[in-house]
């Protein structure tokens, strides 16, 4: 779009009238040039029609339970699908957690590569990592969920969580997380997670950390800057808006995520333990977990979670992209 | 350690004396840290592509590509062909009905009303659309469709074609916007129409990237396993149909096999995951070399 020309009417995205007139005007063709139009659009719209339908559809079939359970539906931790009691608390607690300590171990690692890519690695070197990251994210979720639940899992629990348990489980504070020996817990979903949304928060960080102008390095370096000082004083502020959206997207992608999460988190329907070691559930494990064996009202309670965790992700990922649009716009304004 | 960082001018002052050392160890113990990061990144694939190969390769016999799901699951034989089908059929499906539509809207947001606030909106709404949970597509596509209609691969499909939809339109209007405008000027000079040149200029043009997306988009899809729980049941013979009775697909068999504690049982999940990640991984692949062969043409 950095031609010259380009204001003239006949771009794209452009308006439709002036210089193009002629060829909206009458005459044969007119027709199929409109019925063109509005199918594009029609394909345009539908995006907008699957999400509001996603709302109505989920929302309609789960509102038997929203009706039965009301507010206690997001504020108790009472499952129990035989006694017709269904709160949720517990398995939200679960995806926040596990989603939350994800974070905690993606975010450093995610952004140790993405300067590495950028800012410090030859460029025979980035090539290569690039390939990891696509690779990474190539990886069907539920093959990670596979190597958690056969691998991983039996692995940590007996040679991992529960040395840890047995040295600083009974201390004040530390104790309180790091306590526990299941190997299925909302830890291994954390670690899971954070394998699986290392590649996105990597590839959008670096998008972000790309658009640091030059100038901005060159003066960091220009007053004696180390490459760690440059980063810090240059890249990180710059960047930062932009940085916050991409972890940000990486939460949304790790709430939503099912298959992985179902495989390793232990199924421990309406725990809510600070204990990192100990088995929990979340909403989309406790969808996929249950739903052979539900129906009626439990049917109806688990497409609620399915309504609520749609909720959520939707609020997470629109705050998430406003601050990317934010960011983008800034970028390109300076 | 010191071929891994390229030297930039920060390089040769870290050999300078006049800087202070606690600064120069801050910035090595920086460069420990991105460097070892990526470590961090591969020691998790490694693992993963090692114990799919190793632990999937015995499973690849011919029976496996051929022969029906066992009755019993705990006890070897057996194959994966009817799981392998249905794979292949609910992503070409999916793709069939996401491809065409994804386009599409693409063309109407680059090409049409891209900037008008409408555009603006759909454009968002598609980025948002990306990040919903692709069981909560499963869940929509029960309430809309399974329900009404029964288990089928189609209700799969249906499910991955909705999350395929968003990614193919935005990475789709990328790839148009590299087509220069020179193009469309020159199809308008020719007396084309509007439609024409969209369809026999601009689509062309750009058919390398929108290709490579589009396998990029299938490659996710022929992954999923929530979106088909839901929806197309579990079959163990093999079943062609679309729109007739319960399939079953290669994710959702690893899913179940994984759960349970039988070692047959788990055997068949690694062999499944192999299967599946080849085929996930050809389907990359293709779309790397494609994007690769569509970049060199354009810095030729």
């Amino acid at each position: 779009m950095a031609i010259g020309r380009s204001d003239m009417d006949i771009t794209p995205g452009g308006s439709s009238g002036g210089a193009v007139a002629s060829l909206h005007g009458a005459g044969p063709g007119r027709r199929a040039d409109q019925l063109f139009h509005s199918v594009a659009l029609i394909a345009g719209l539908l995006v907008l029609a699957i999400l509001g339908l996603i709302a109505a559809s989920t929302t309609h079939e789960a509102w038997p339970a929203f009706r039965s359970q009301g507010l206690s539906f997001v504020t108790s931790s009472t499952w129990i699908p035989a006694e017709g009691k269904f709160g949720a608390l517990a398995f939200i607690y679960g995806t926040v957690l596990s989603s939350l300590l994800a974070l905690l171990l993606a975010v450093p690692v995610s952004l140790g590569i993405a300067l590495y890519a950028n800012e410090a690695a030859p460029s025979r070197i980035r090539r290569p990592i690039i390939a990891v990251l696509d690779l990474l994210a190539a990886i069907p979720s539920v093959v990670y969920g596979l190597w958690g639940v056969i691998v991983l899992a039996p692995f940590l629990g007996p040679h991992v969580y529960s040395p840890i348990n047995d040295a600083v489980g009974s201390w004040p504070v530390v104790g309180w997380f790091l306590n526990g020996s299941s190997g299925r817990s909302f830890m291994t979903a954390g670690i899971i997670l954070a394998i699986m949304i290392t590649p996105i928060v990597t590839s959008l960080s670096r998008e972000v950390i790309a658009t640091v102008p030059r100038a901005q390095r060159e003066a960091a370096y220009a007053m004696g800057a180390t490459r760690w000082e440059m980063i810090r004083l240059a890249v990180l502020p710059w960047g930062r808006g932009g940085i916050v959206g991409a972890i940000m997207l990486g939460l949304g992608r790790a709430m939503g995520e099912t298959i992985a999460v179902a495989l390793v988190i232990g199924s421990q329907a309406g725990q809510v333990t600070t204990h990192l070691f100990e088995a929990g559930d979340s909403m989309a494990a406790v969808i996929v977990n249950q739903f052979g064996e539900a129906s009626g009202t439990h049917r109806a309670a688990l497409v609620g979670l399915g309504v609520v965790l749609f909720v959520v992700t939707i609020i997470v990922n629109v705050s998430a992209r406003s601050i990317v649009a934010r960011f983008d716009r800034q970028a390109q304004g300076i | 350690m010191n071929e891994l960082f390229v030297t930039t001018e920060s390089g040769d002052l870290l050999l300078s004396d006049t800087t202070k050392r606690s600064r120069r160890i801050r910035n090595r113990l920086a460069s420990i840290w991105m460097a070892g990061s990526v470590l961090v990144a591969v020691v998790p694939l490694a693992l993963v592509i090692g114990y799919v190969l190793i632990k999937g390769v015995g499973q690849l016999t011919p029976d496996w590509f051929t022969k029906d799901l066992p009755a019993v699951t705990r006890r070897a034989g057996g194959g994966m062909g009817p799981a392998i089908v249905g794979t292949l059929l609910i992503t070409a499906v999916a793709a069939g009905m996401a491809v065409p539509l994804g386009v599409l809207g693409a063309i109407y947001l680059h090409e049409y009303g891209g900037r008008g606030r409408l555009g603006r909106l759909i454009r968002f709404m598609a980025d948002v659309m990306t990040g919903v949970p692709s069981i909560v597509m499963g869940l929509f596509v029960y309430t809309v469709w399974t329900i009404a209609h029964g288990l089928s691969a189609f209700g799969g499909a249906l499910a991955l074609a909705c999350l395929m939809l968003p990614i193919i339109i935005r990475t789709t209007e990328e790839m148009l916007r590299l087509v220069p405008d020179e193009l469309r000027q020159a199809s308008y000079a020719l007396g084309n129409r509007k439609w024409r040149t969209i369809l026999t200029v601009v689509l062309p043009a750009a058919f390398g990237g929108i290709t490579s997306g589009v396998m990029l988009a299938i490659a996710r899809a022929a992954g999923e396993t929530a979106p088909l729980v839901f929806t197309i049941g579990a079959a163990r013979n093999l079943n062609l149909s679309i729109f007739n009775g319960p399939t079953t697909a290669l994710s959702v068999q690893i899913f179940g096999n994984a759960q349970t504690p039988f070692e047959a049982a788990q055997a068949r999940a690694w062999g499944a995951a192999l299967t599946l990640v080849a085929i996930v991984f050809i389907l990359t692949i293709l779309a790397r070399i494609v994007a690769a062969r569509v970049a060199r043409r354009h810095n030729a």
